[in-house]
């Protein structure tokens, strides 16, 4: 049971490690899915401005770590 | 070919490196026996495992697998870039495989060594090789099963274990000379990239010139960690003196 633990801990720590780090991420990844599917956006631009959030969490994410002083 | 071997042979170096190393731990305090049949025990139980589960993949449809995938890979991508930004910008320590092994062959040391099998050491090297070894899968599956390149993604993975192996057995002692921050950068914005590109084709986003784009999101991810590692420096040093 303890094995299966750790094993189902490290797996989710393969994805998760900072909560709002992941939690930014998982709202960019379910609104872009929620656009897709409404056809709210057009998909010539779609995957861009993917990217382009994606990369604003990353970076967000860092300067919130070094304000924090937290990994 | 290569695009799908080579992510998943870097980023399986990593995980090789650090089962590697407890590996090693348990050799050199445990005794060789119990460290290769941990590490047997363990090779054999993720083979199993691939055996029973690999085959459903094909059953399920592209646009969901590359959605579902592309968001494993941008989770998984993201953190490594996050960690490696933060190490490059000084806020966190640089990962030191020398020390993680020095506390692990300590605390093997310090455990009871009973008669008979020598399960602690077995168990050590079992857990270490079952833990990175699913982690290796995910890398695996996340890299190759979209574009149906599991095979190279395998094969990928397989060539990160032998040179591993190779390196960690020839130099008989940990890898710390495997620049591993580096190595979790360039990781990092190949799978972001790869992510954004296949949840991108699983939710019907065009991209310009399909996989020509996946060289314009490197490049976006790259300048995106520079930006944000300069930044950090400044926000951490100004933090610093502030207090």
């Amino acid at each position: 049971m303890q094995m299966l633990r750790t094993i189902a801990l490290e797996i989710a720590g393969l994805f998760v490690e900072d909560r709002w780090f992941a939690l930014a991420t998982a709202l960019v990844l379910g609104a872009f899915a929620l656009a897709a599917t409404t056809h709210a956006i057009d998909p010539r631009i779609g995957g861009y401005a993917l990217f382009a959030w994606l990369a604003a969490v990353l970076v967000g994410g860092v300067l919130y770590a070094a304000r924090s002083n937290g990994g | 070919m290569l695009a799908a071997a080579l992510p998943a042979f870097l980023a399986s170096l990593v995980e090789f490196v650090e089962a590697l190393t407890i590996v090693l731990a348990v050799g050199t305090t445990r005794g060789w026996r119990s460290a290769a049949t941990g590490t047997v025990a363990g090779a054999a139980f993720l083979a199993i495992l691939v055996l029973a589960f690999g085959p459903a993949l094909g059953r399920v449809p592209l646009g969901i697998l590359q959605a579902v995938v592309g968001a494993m890979l941008v989770f998984f991508g993201l953190r490594w870039l996050r960690k490696a930004m933060l190490r490059y910008a000084g806020i966190v320590a640089l990962h030191d495989e020398g020390k993680i092994y020095e506390r692990r062959v300590g605390s093997l040391r310090a455990g009871a060594e009973g008669p008979g099998f020598d399960w602690i050491g077995t168990g050590t090297a079992f857990n270490a090789v079952v833990l990175e070894g699913l982690e290796v899968i995910f890398i695996v599956i996340a890299v190759g099963a979209t574009a149906g390149q599991l095979i190279p993604a395998s094969l990928g993975a397989v060539a990160a274990g032998v040179v591993v192996v190779v390196a960690g057995f020839a130099l008989r002692a940990p890898l710390a000379r495997v620049p591993e921050n580096s190595l979790k950068a360039i990781v990092g914005v190949m799978l972001s990239a790869f992510g954004t590109f296949w949840f991108g084709e699983g939710l019907g986003f065009a991209w310009w010139r399909d996989d020509v784009s996946l060289l314009v999101l490197v490049a976006g991810y790259v300048l995106a960690a520079m930006i944000g590692v300069v930044f950090a420096r400044r926000a951490h040093a100004t933090r610093r003196v502030a207090a």
